[in-house]
């Protein structure tokens, strides 16, 4: 039995332990808002915070979570408030969307810890969230209108 | 969220999940993400009080449900077709609900391909908001007592001109239902100057949901007691399964059985590839059991393929005369007069989709029919592709179609939709299929590897006065038929046989060439090497005479005119579209042209050590697009994109802002053609496997802004998935010769030896 909080809410779970969070998150809790893309943390798609810290959760056995906070993109707000989810939705960012969830739990660690990145320090941090559909130029600016509204008090 | 996703019973998530604290979590943590099986009831729009077409139902409260018809797999056509429709209705768009269209011969092609969905659906959905507002015209005019004439729409609402009384949408949709429906002669389009929302656009219908992990991909697909299947494909096309370990899977915790499948007959088509499935309660499990199947193949005969070899198989043929598909004089005798001769190959690799969201598949088999829930471009190929698998008539196949996690063609072919179905029905129970990205990667449909030779005879002032061009590639033809090795006109017409050069002998031919992986669409398909190879070679002759590429190009392209390709080219098809409505018109390419130099200062700006701009300009799906591309090159070779400038003219834009960012992720696209991609296969078997090896352009490596720019323009509708991507490589690589003098003949670049 592992247990872990997700989102907020405690989950007692009776799976292989290492099995990777992503699939106990899709496949067990039906969490599906995190994506499988690579499965070796080369993209991105399944990217969670695992006590506030982005985590690849295809590669993190699920007892790597035992006893700590998981924090998926349904959890990344309530409403859509997240200063990065409204900074998306002004820019219109996401294309087909599968990478994006990842994107913005991505995203949200580097605002956390550099709340007014550089251009430099956005190609940084997202390198590795892979967008097919080639959303770059958006999501910089995206994640620059949301430092604006954190600054400006748009931040929970 | 929209209407037709509906929320099945939970009971399938909670196993595994023990605590009673749990329980109550879950329920409030699933997302309410299914496309519902509403198989028997037909559509919202179906069951509203009006529905003239099957496109729109109207309900007494107003509410406007549009089915879009094809598939959203981030171009926009579930928002952007719909949008039509809602302008001529002059519906509120705040009150319409989108529903998605399963797959149905009622609605037409649902092929979302070729860029043609906006274009097709250009008149049909207009002609459906029109009937539905005339009738609730009429039928307003009917309750006032007063002439037709005097009344006519606003926003939502018809009005009485005179009188200013006003009647909602809903308030008249069941007097308007009572009514015939009008023929399409009686019916009255808004005047260009009425469009509410063509040309201005609207986001994403599923924005929020995008943004919030709630979209419904087919990833997310799922049903109350279904299971997982992982299915190890045979390394090599057509191979089969010798032997393999029923027992050893079963030792992953979570694995339930194995089944085989059986291999395709040949011709391939979107038939399963064969292999051995492992069925299990999640889908890691399911990848853990593969690892232990131990199967013996029997490879077959394409285990001779070797991607080195078949490289110089393809340039050799290249070099020798293929068919001819388009003659304008005699470039033979033109040759033989001797002169300055200039001559070049060029070669693209196989590549993959590498769809962010790699195929997946959830079917439910029951009693002779089957409901597949698929992220698909093709939901009617669904039907006929699982029909003929299961041998029951494609009738009764229902097929939801989910959001696609990306598309460019691979999810035009249902081989994975097919796969749930086989297994559903085998296994007795709901199963999802899902591939992993090494399953993607090895068993795509790939982009063909293409060899073009190229030669041109020029004059003193470098203007070509014979010129050659020659491609050969495994056509996409071999997908459906055997022995097929030359491409059909369908490819030959992207970017081959419709090049608008104003050249008096001009000579077009096609090689041919067997394929032993299979073949399919990729986003712009057989323009990708077409361009490249036209649009480089065009910049060496004007670099080998010493002209300036965009003035030199532009004399390339000729005087403005309307070209008739057909009379070089006979089986040339133009998309599909009419010549009267579509022509080849070079003052719309030259228009471009220049206005991409313009906007990227070319000629006027000084670009400094290893840097350069490039140019390159190519018509495809009926869209005329101009690409400038800058590039930073270091002291290593490492190409830099800081900005691209792209040049658009695509006829009746309807919604700029996703066609902007269509050609945003053209460029990505583009890049990863460029920089990266390469598909090849040793003993027939694909070496590349995931993002390490096959990797896609990244936020650092792609260009750093790209801005684009739309001419105005009154034609009709054309294609913006794809065109972007053709011009993208040549505008770079021409960028690259600027800044280094290097000529890149081979793409992609990490395999060309000017990188090094
Ligand atoms: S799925 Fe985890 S990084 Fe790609
Ligand atoms: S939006 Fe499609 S992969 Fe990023």
């Amino acid at each position: 039995m592992i247990s872990f909080s997700v989102n907020r809410q405690g989950v007692n779970l009776d799976v292989d332990p290492s099995t990777p969070l992503l699939w106990v998150l899709r496949d067990n809790l039906g969490l599906t808002g995190t994506k499988y893309g690579c499965g070796m943390a080369q993209c991105g798609a399944c990217t969670v915070h695992l006590n506030g810290e982005a985590v690849r959760s295809c590669v993190a056995p699920v007892s790597r979570a035992a006893g700590k906070e998981v924090t998926t993109i349904e959890g990344l707000s309530p409403d859509m408030s997240h200063p990065l989810q409204r900074a998306w939705i002004a820019e219109d960012v996401p294309q087909c969307g599968y990478c994006q969830s990842g994107q913005l739990m991505s995203a949200a660690v580097l605002l956390r810890e550099n709340p007014r990145p550089s251009d430099d320090d956005i190609d940084q941090a997202m390198t590795g969230n892979i967008c097919r559909c080639g959303t770059y130029p958006r999501i910089r600016k995206a994640i620059h209108r949301a430092a604006g509204l954190m600054s400006t008090g748009g931040a929970k | 969220m929209s209407d037709n996703i509906l929320n099945v019973s939970r009971r399938g998530f909670l196993q595994g999940i023990v605590s009673t604290g749990a329980l109550v979590l879950s329920v409030r943590m699933i997302p309410e993400v299914l496309w519902a099986a509403e198989t028997s009831a037909g559509s919202h729009a179906d069951r509203a009080v009006l529905r003239p077409s099957v496109f729109v139902g109207i309900d007494t409260d107003g509410t406007v449900y549009l089915v879009a018809h094809r598939s959203e797999m981030g171009t926009s056509s579930r928002t952007s077709v719909p949008l039509i429709l809602a302008d001529e209705l002059d519906a509120d768009w705040k009150r319409v609900k989108i529903e998605q269209a399963m797959g149905d011969p009622r609605y037409g092609s649902q092929d979302t391909d070729g860029s043609h969905s906006v274009r097709d659906g250009f008149t049909t959905m207009r002609e459906a908001g029109a009937t539905a507002r005339l009738m609730l015209t009429q039928a307003a005019a009917q309750k006032w007592g007063v002439p037709v004439s005097e009344c006519e729409s606003d926003l939502h609402v018809i009005v009485h001109r005179p009188s200013k009384r006003k009647a909602g949408y809903g308030e008249l949709a069941s007097a308007a239902a009572k009514l015939p429906v009008p023929k399409k002669e009686d019916l009255q389009f808004k005047p260009k100057s009425a469009w509410r929302y063509i040309g201005k656009g609207t986001s994403s219908y599923d924005l929020v949901d995008l943004c919030t992990g709630k979209a419904g991909f087919g990833m997310d697909a799922r049903l109350d007691g279904m299971v997982y299947a992982s299915i190890e494909h045979p390394p090599v096309l057509g191979g089969k399964v010798k032997s393999y370990d029923e027992k050893a899977p079963l030792q992953v915790k979570g694995v339930k059985q194995t089944i085989p499948i059986k291999p395709f007959t040949p011709p391939h088509h979107f038939q399963p590839l064969g292999g051995v499935a492992v069925i299990a309660d999640n889908s890691w499990a399911a990848f853990q059991g593969r690892k232990k199947l131990n199967v013996a193949w029997d490879n077959g005969a394409n285990a001779s393929y070797n991607s080195d070899q078949y490289k110089k198989e393809l340039q050799d043929t290249a070099r020798k005369p293929g068919k001819v598909v388009r003659n304008i004089g005699d470039v033979d005798t033109a040759f033989a007069k001797g002169g300055k001769v200039i001559a070049a190959d060029y070669y693209v690799p196989l590549l993959a989709h590498a769809t962010m969201e790699p195929p997946v598949a959830l079917a439910d088999y029951r009693d002779g029919k089957v409901t597949v829930w698929a992220p698909t471009q093709n939901p009617q190929a669904v039907q006929e592709t699982v029909g003929e698998e299961l041998g029951i008539p494609k009738e009764n196949v229902t097929c939801h179609v989910t959001l696609l996690g990306g598309g460019f063609g691979r999810k035009s072919k249902p081989d994975y939709a097919a796969e749930a179905a086989i297994l559903s029905k085998a296994v007795g129970k709901p199963v999802k299929v899902v591939w992993s990205r090494e399953d993607d990667i090895k068993f795509g449909y790939y982009h063909a590897v293409a060899a073009m030779y190229m030669k041109a005879l020029v004059d003193e002032k470098g203007k070509p006065t014979a010129w050659l061009q020659r491609s050969v590639f495994p056509p996409i033809g071999s997908t459906f038929a055997l022995n097929t090795t030359y491409g059909d006109a369908g490819e030959m017409g992207l970017g081959w046989t419709d090049l608008p050069f104003d050249i008096p002998n001009h000579r077009a031919e096609n090689g041919p060439a067997e394929n032993h992986v299979r073949i399919g669409w990729f986003r712009s398909v057989a323009n990708i090497y077409h361009a490249f190879a036209a649009q480089s070679f065009a910049n060496e002759l004007a670099h080998a005479s010493g002209r300036d590429s965009v003035e030199y190009l532009l004399e390339l392209i000729g005087p403005a005119r309307i070209i008739d390709v057909k009379a070089s080219a006979p089986d040339y098809d133009n998309y599909d579209g009419s010549p009267a409505e579509y022509p080849l018109d070079t003052a719309r390419m030259r228009r471009v042209v220049e206005l991409a130099a313009e906007k990227a200062g070319w000629g006027k700006r000084k670009m400094g050590k290893g840097s350069g701009m490039g140019i390159a300009v190519h018509r495809s799906f009926l869209t005329y697009v101009a690409t400038v591309a800058e590039v930073e090159v270091d002291d290593k070779g490492e190409v830099k994109i800081p900005a691209v400038h792209t040049a658009v003219d695509a006829g009746t834009v309807v919604n700029p802002e996703a066609t902007r960012a269509q050609f945003e992720g053209a460029a990505v696209f583009g890049t990863s053609i460029v920089r990266s991609g390469a598909i090849t296969a040793k003993n027939g078997v694909i070496e590349q496997s995931n993002f390490h090896d096959y990797p896609v352009a990244r936020m650092n490596e792609a260009p750093y802004k790209t801005s684009v720019y739309m001419v105005d323009s009154d034609a009709p509708p054309a294609g913006v998935g794809e065109p972007g991507v053709p011009p993208f490589a040549p505008a770079v690589c021409n960028a690259i010769f600027a800044a280094t003098g290097k000529r890149i003949r081979e793409l992609p670049l990490s395999k060309s030896s000017a990188n090094t």
